[in-house]
């Protein structure tokens, strides 16, 4: 609980932040991953070992870097290896207990498009692509997602299969061959999902705070499913939102003064 | 035997038309300055190789030198999308372009097996992924140990790789130090590489595991000091992150890219590039 009035983007980033562990070995994407996974370094898993694509293992960034290959995210780190050793060791290797992905387009079984909106041959918008995503999310032992909700992102049907979540859901990544869990967390600023132990579709099992089931009805493109023992989210702490705002803070001034 | 040079003989002596060509830098020390170059010699019809190609692909692109993009990631990192690169993909502006689409994985192991002699790369990835169905270079290989099913695709083997590094010693032996990227297989998988450095010096000066490119692996170093701007060089300035946000706008509208290219590149020289990064110094 706190006297601090919070936003849903906030609560986002500190509800993500707490599935985080002291042990973990955290694969990070950028954007709303990267403040997360710094959060719950600097709260409750001091030791949590971050790894960004660009090589930087054991990182501990002062400020919430602009890119994955900042020079902050370099001069913090443990160590920092080369991209191929990245992929082949670290990654490919299985050292990796969760990666951290963002998407721009998300269904329900947490298939993850950031390649293209409409035709691959003939794209309405043409995105960024996958960059390290489509391995990450076969090699991380599970996967997290962090984004905020919306009806233009959290679709019925991805346009492009980016990387692989649960797929048509059930089986499907054992019958592909995948050893890993793939995702087992949606966090967004309205709630917390985890994947049916079936079916695999994400279900809501947490409200945030003040948020109702219609909301979240709203901003998805499917049919949700809630869990029969819904709970709901803990407010963010003081001290939660004291580290993310200073981090926030740190963070727009570094930027800003380059 | 390395050649020092200046940056317009490096790249005259070892970029053609027609060729495969690699820019290589992971967020850091991006080879700017020798982009330029390539951009006021005008070369045509190239196939245009990088993990990440930002900024300097999306010049070369809306300049319209690029036959083929080969790449993993087309973004402005930490700003959003390659306008110049989604004109070209989603209007065929100034032409079309090929693209030839991979992970960040397929694309590092591609030039470590470049690197390596091997005519293909072998590794665990593409499961489930959608890429394998749009890019028929994405293949699978049969592990006959094991009987896994792993991805392979080709190898990387530019023509020429361009990579911008900290300094070299005067033999012309070059150190690249903090995020390395792919920056030392793109050199050991080309036929030819060019290095546009920060500064030379007596002695690199540095320890037993540094990431060094020997003298022999390097057909031309140019000294441009600057010459990843407006990326960075560890150690000598920091990324001008204020001119990523800026080449959204920039990039945005076909008329201000235009000018924009000629004010800044091609009626600019690589000596301009010193003056960027005076602000920029954090030594």
């Amino acid at each position: 609980m706190t006297d601090l009035k919070f936003n849903s983007d906030e609560m986002m980033t500190i509800a993500a932040s707490r599935v985080l562990e002291n042990d973990d070995v955290c694969f990070v994407g950028i954007g709303a991953p990267s403040a997360a996974c710094n959060v719950a370094r600097l709260t409750h898993s001091p030791d949590i070992t971050l790894i960004y694509e660009s090589g930087t293992i054991g990182t501990e960034p002062n400020v919430l870097p602009l890119s994955i290959g900042d020079g902050e995210l370099c001069d913090t780190a443990l160590t920092t290896v080369s991209v191929p050793e990245m992929f082949r060791y670290w990654l490919q290797g299985g050292r990796v207990t969760v990666g951290f992905l963002s998407a721009a387009q998300l269904d329900k079984f947490g298939n993850i498009n950031t390649t293209v909106v409409g035709d691959y041959d003939h794209p309405k918008v043409r995105l960024p692509g996958g960059g390290g995503a489509p391995e990450i999310a076969s090699s991380c032992q599970e996967i997290f997602i962090t984004m905020k909700q919306s009806k233009r992102s959290f679709v019925d049907k991805i346009d492009f299969y980016t990387s692989f979540g649960h797929g048509e859901g059930g089986d499907h990544r054992q019958r592909l061959g995948i050893t890993t869990k793939g995702p087992t967390l949606l966090i967004t600023d309205l709630a917390i999902w985890k994947p049916n132990h079936e079916s695999k579709e994400f279900t809501v099992v947490s409200l945030h705070p003040n948020v109702t089931r219609e909301q979240v009805q709203n901003s998805v493109g499917w049919q949700v499913s809630f869990a029969d023992n819904l709970e709901t989210t803990p407010e963010p702490t003081t001290n939660e939102l004291n580290v993310l705002r200073e981090l926030n803070e740190r963070t727009r001034i570094a930027h800003t003064n380059k | 035997m390395t050649i020092f040079t200046n940056l317009s003989k490096a790249v005259s002596e070892n970029l053609n038309d027609n060729d495969t060509v690699a820019f290589e830098g992971f967020t850091h020390l991006i080879p700017h300055a020798a982009a330029h170059e390539a951009i006021r010699q005008q070369f045509k019809n190239l196939t245009l190789i990088r993990m990440t190609p930002d900024v300097v692909y999306d010049q070369m692109i809306g300049m319209g030198m690029a036959k083929k993009l080969v790449f993993s990631y087309a973004g402005n990192p930490g700003v959003g999308l390659l306008r110049r690169m989604r004109d070209a993909v989603e209007n065929n502006w100034p032409h079309s372009i090929e693209i030839e689409e991979h992970s960040h994985a397929a694309m590092a192991n591609a030039y470590e097996a470049g690197a390596s002699g091997l005519p293909c790369a072998v590794f665990r990835g593409y499961l489930g992924a959608g890429l394998p169905a749009v890019n028929p270079k994405i293949k699978s290989i049969t592990c006959p140990f094991t009987g896994e099913k792993l991805a392979a695709v080709p190898a990387h083997k530019p023509d020429v790789s361009f990579i911008h590094a900290q300094k070299a010693d005067k033999k012309g032996n070059v150190l690249l130090e903090g995020i390395i990227g792919v920056q030392k297989e793109a050199v050991l998988a080309a036929k030819r590489a060019v290095v546009t450095v920060e500064e030379v010096v007596d002695s690199l000066d540095t320890h037993s595991n540094a990431c060094i490119l020997p003298h022999w692996t390097i057909s031309a170093i140019a000294i441009v000091p600057g010459g990843a701007h407006p990326s960075y060089a560890h150690g000598y300035y920091d990324r001008d992150n204020s001119a990523y946000l800026e080449w959204d706008k920039i990039a945005a509208d076909r008329d201000l890219f235009t000018s924009w290219m000629k004010e800044n590149v091609l009626d600019a020289k690589p000596e301009d590039f010193a003056a960027r990064i005076t602000h920029l110094r954090n030594i």
